[in-house]
């Protein structure tokens, strides 16, 4: 345990390293790592950023789906409603197309009658002097007797 | 152990403590451990060549696996700095840590590295018989080391605070500002002066030949016969398993009182 030169030559080899390492070792990798750090923080900041953009489109996308779905549950409802006026509509006038067939029926039925009536009455009237004719046997003057003859047939009125 | 004298345990250890030297000079002071200079050098060589040529390569998106290695070396470190020193660490202190650890670390660990083998290899490979392969055990490193930073703390006291302010400070600390009390500061802050240097390498030097010494003795434990091979080789497994915690923690101290003693130079009072 003597002191002695050695002490020297190793301080001097010590000051070479450091110097070595100050110079050549530390700065490029401390460069590299600060390098990498920025490229790490600037890639975290990206994720997080895609994240709030992520969550912002999710929202919107849910808030459109609630729209269209809230469209969709109204555009039902008017269909229904339509078609619901739709029939309704038809059943109107269908009950009006009938109506008007059985008034035009009617009228035809009750024009009928009337003829009927008439035509009956003509006979009733021809049957009627036909049967006086005989009745009386002989020459009805049918000027003279008119006035029977209108009476009756207002009685066959 | 191929010795030429007769195998004692004095003899043994003997061997094992002394280093291959050369005289530069004249005077007992110009005496050169060749093997500890060399052995970390080439450790300091080896460690930082490796860790340049990585960092030389180092790119700032996915790391390869040594990048990662060196950069997880790295930011350890420069997370320790940064917790202690509050100046700007990259100008300095930070790859003055680095430096530190790694090479202490790895001249530590030559202890781990089984002592009679490398003797043999030094020995009959080399030709050298004489090569104590952890410079670390060698006082004149450690001592190297911490004066080196001592001589730094020096140096930022004067350019952070001034050749005044530092006198203020040696001074007019840690008692008060009252001149009665100037030379009781200063006796005391020649006290710290003084300690922290010795402490920091005696500390680290202490650790380290004391686990050497431990592994000499278990060595000459394993030479007794079959039990104490036994013995021996099983406590010396243990011993180095529990040496790599302690070299890896004395070249972690040694490191983090540099950096305490660099920010205390920073910090005036």
């Amino acid at each position: 345990m003597n002191i002695n030169f050695t002490l020297i030559s190793q301080a001097i080899a010590f000051s070479v390293f450091i110097w070595f390492t100050v110079k050549f070792v530390w700065p490029p990798l401390l460069r590299a790592i600060e390098e990498r750090q920025k490229t790490i923080a600037d890639g975290l900041a990206a994720g997080e950023r895609g994240r709030h953009e992520l969550e912002l489109a999710s929202q919107r996308s849910s808030d459109v789906l609630k729209e269209a779905k809230q469209r969709a549950s109204e555009i039902i409802l008017q269909a229904e409603k339509r078609a619901t006026e739709i029939v309704e509509e038809a059943k109107r006038t269908a009950k009006e197309e009938g109506d008007r067939i059985i008034t035009g029926a009617k009228a035809d039925i009750s024009h009928e009658v009337f003829s009927a009536k008439e035509a009956l009455r003509q006979h009733a009237a021809q049957l009627a002097i036909a049967g006086a004719e005989k009745i009386l046997r002989r020459e009805v003057d049918a000027k003279a007797h008119a006035d029977i003859l209108i009476a009756i047939e207002e009685d066959l009125k | 152990m191929a010795s030429g004298t007769e195998l004692t345990p004095t003899s043994y250890i003997d061997h094992h403590l002394t280093y291959l030297t050369t005289q530069v000079s004249e005077g007992s002071f110009w005496v050169l451990h060749v093997d500890t200079l060399i052995t970390s050098v080439i450790l300091g060589v080896i460690s930082f060549g490796f860790i340049w040529l990585i960092v030389r390569k180092a790119t700032p998106g996915v790391p390869s696996k040594s990048q990662a290695f060196v950069e997880l070396a790295v930011e350890f470190i420069d997370n320790e700095v940064k917790n202690t020193f509050h100046g700007n660490r990259h100008v300095l202190v930070a790859p003055l840590a680095l430096t530190i650890f790694i090479w202490v670390l790895m001249m530590n660990a030559m202890d781990i590295l089984p002592i009679d083998i490398m003797a043999w290899i030094t020995e009959n490979v080399f030709g050298l018989h004489n090569w104590k392969i952890v410079p670390t055990t060698d006082v004149n490193t450690t001592f190297a080391l911490a004066l080196s930073i001592w001589f730094l703390m020096i140096f930022f006291n004067l350019k952070v605070k001034g050749f005044g302010g530092w006198m203020h400070e040696l001074f007019c600390t840690p008692f008060g500002k009252s001149p009665l009390l100037w030379i009781l500061n200063l006796l005391f802050n020649f006290i710290e002066y003084v300690s922290k240097p010795l402490s920091h390498s005696l500390r680290l030097f202490g650790n380290i030949y004391a686990g050497e010494i431990i592994f000499l003795l278990l060595g000459m434990w394993a030479a007794t016969g079959v039990s104490g091979t036994i013995f021996g080789s099983i406590l010396g497994a243990g011993w180095a398993i529990f040496h790599i915690l302690i070299v890896t923690l004395q070249a972690f101290i040694f490191m983090m009182l540099t950096v305490v003693y660099i920010s205390m130079a920073h910090e005036s009072h």
